[in-house]
């Protein structure tokens, strides 16, 4: 008995940290995007002026990231273009987000001919290729940053409204849904304490699970040249340039902002899970 | 008196139909059972009388009153599947709290332990989250209760004491009862009369 003792001990010690873990988990990656996209009000604009004596110097403690062609502070500059790449990835992700919600409601509530009308448009988004359709809208728009904002939020929502569009569905048809009618509860009670708390999780995680791809394609749009226009420093543009020197040996102008894209996306993608994990009931106490 | 007079009731206009001409009608204090084979319509009847679906023709009023469509209903119907009929969502007490909340002595009768109501749905078994789905509708308000199965899934031990709690609270408030469910010795042991729909296409009465 004595010998079995311990391991139990440890079993519930592991148990309770796992949603402090969880909980690290968020906070960290919060702070970790929070301080990109405010780390350019606190180093300022001065690593983003050439300096023409220390070109080209591979990353050291001065240069954590090395300088480019020109001599400038590669940290320095990809921190800029990461900051103004989530920040377009920011506002990109919640208008999408917003569409989805509205669509979705619209479909899963009024149903009849505004949801067949819905789902249409869902499926003929789905049926087309994304990146094609996101260059398209681009370029109709005129590419720039207002062309890769317009173009990322109309083309992200599909998805989640589809996500917004089935539990409203669910949760609507439902028996304790129904119930709840009969209970003599009022559509507008029965909105604000029995859909919103199943459609508030979906739409949180489904926004954060966004900024990833919203992210990506906007440095997608600016690698191709149809994005952020060239003079701004956008992870796309400096992923973009670093492609010419990569094969003369200057390899931390495209690995060095290519992590640091990787480590936010990846940031926002366990904020999502790990929000998902703490807000559903089946395991937020596990 | 709950009564549904000549219920018609199908999904759609050219579907086929799932009640046709049922009479039905339950007093204060009695408890009527409603039998019949699987796909008679059981839990389409029990949804009309409760307000859960229109009957197509034909109507269900209580105390000489159409059914609210609004207000609390005075006629509450119980699910067979509990897992269903609450909010996976909610903890065990705002479930409670919906309607009208029950008296504390009503969760004892009924074996709810307090230590329940901070737990989610899914931290309670089937039969202890049928309990709680029997104790939502115990109030005041409720005139009639419809039980749909509503201890199929419950071992003997359990359903009878479950229908002990039940029946003790409606006996004593005078809330008729129509226990829907096809199986015979308990609604036998339980009913004042019983009607099979098998056979009460005219509305005959099986006495027991």
């Amino acid at each position: 008995m004595t010998t079995l003792a311990p391991p139990q001990i440890r079993a519930s010690e592991k148990q309770s940290n796992r949603r402090q873990q969880t909980l690290w988990t968020i906070g960290l990656c919060a702070f970790f995007l929070a301080a990109i996209i405010l780390s350019t009000w606190v180093i300022g604009d001065a690593g983003l002026s050439p300096v023409l004596t220390q070109r080209n110097q591979p990353p050291s403690l001065a240069h954590a990231f090395g300088t480019d062609w020109l001599g400038r502070d590669m940290l320095t500059r990809s921190l800029h273009g990461m900051s103004l790449s989530l920040r377009v990835g920011l506002l990109a992700a919640t208008v999408s987000a917003l569409i989805a919600t509205l669509l979705g409601l619209a479909a899963g509530t009024l149903g009849g001919w505004v949801d067949a009308v819905i789902c249409w448009i869902i499926d003929v988004c789905f049926s087309l290729p994304h990146l094609v359709l996101l260059i398209l809208v681009a370029f109709a728009v005129g590419g720039g940053t207002r062309g890769v904002i317009i173009a990322v939020a109309l083309t992200h929502w599909p998805s989640l409204a589809r996500v917004v569009r089935a539990e409203v569905l669910q949760v609507n048809s439902s028996d304790y849904v129904q119930l709840s009618h009969r209970l003599g509860r009022s559509p507008a009670w029965i909105a604000r304490h029995h859909m919103v708390p199943h459609v508030i999780p979906q739409l949180l995680v489904g926004l954060i699970l966004l900024f990833p791809h919203a992210i990506l394609h906007e440095a997608a749009l600016s690698f191709i040249g149809i994005g952020i226009s060239p003079h701004l420093p956008a992870i796309g543009i400096i992923l973009a340039e670093s492609m010419r020197h990569l094969s003369t040996g200057y390899w931390w102008l495209g690995v060095m902002p290519g992590l640091l894209l990787l480590l936010s996306v990846k940031a926002f993608d366990w904020l999502g899970e790990n929000l998902r994990a703490l807000l559903d009931p089946r395991t937020s106490q596990g | 008196m709950l009564i549904g007079k000549e219920l018609w009731f199908r999904y759609a206009a050219q579907m086929p139909w799932v009640v046709q001409d049922q009479t039905i009608s339950v007093a204060p204090g009695e408890v009527v059972g409603l039998m019949a084979p699987s796909g008679f319509g059981k839990t389409t009847l029990a949804k009309l009388l409760a307000g859960y679906l229109i009957p197509t023709k034909g109507q269900v009023s209580v105390d000489g009153q159409p059914l609210p469509r609004r207000r609390y209903c005075p006629v509450q119907l119980v699910f067979q599947n509990p897992e269903l009929s609450v909010n996976p969502r909610w903890r065990i007490d705002q479930i409670l709290r919906e309607g009208y909340p029950p008296q504390m002595h009503q969760l004892d009768a009924l074996g709810i332990h307090e230590g329940w109501l901070t737990r989610y749905p899914h931290e309670l078994s089937g039969g202890e989250l049928q309990r709680i789905a029997i104790a939502r509708t115990l109030n005041s308000q409720t005139r009639y209760l419809i039980a749909d199965e509503m201890t199929a899934m419950l071992d003997a031990n359990t359903q009878a004491l479950i229908w002990r709690a039940v029946l003790d609270y409606t006996r004593s408030h005078q809330i008729g009862v129509l226990v829907v469910s096809h199986d015979w010795p308990l609604v036998r042991r339980l009913c004042d009369r019983i009607l099979d729909l098998a056979t009460m296409h005219h509305s005959t009465l099986v006495s027991q």
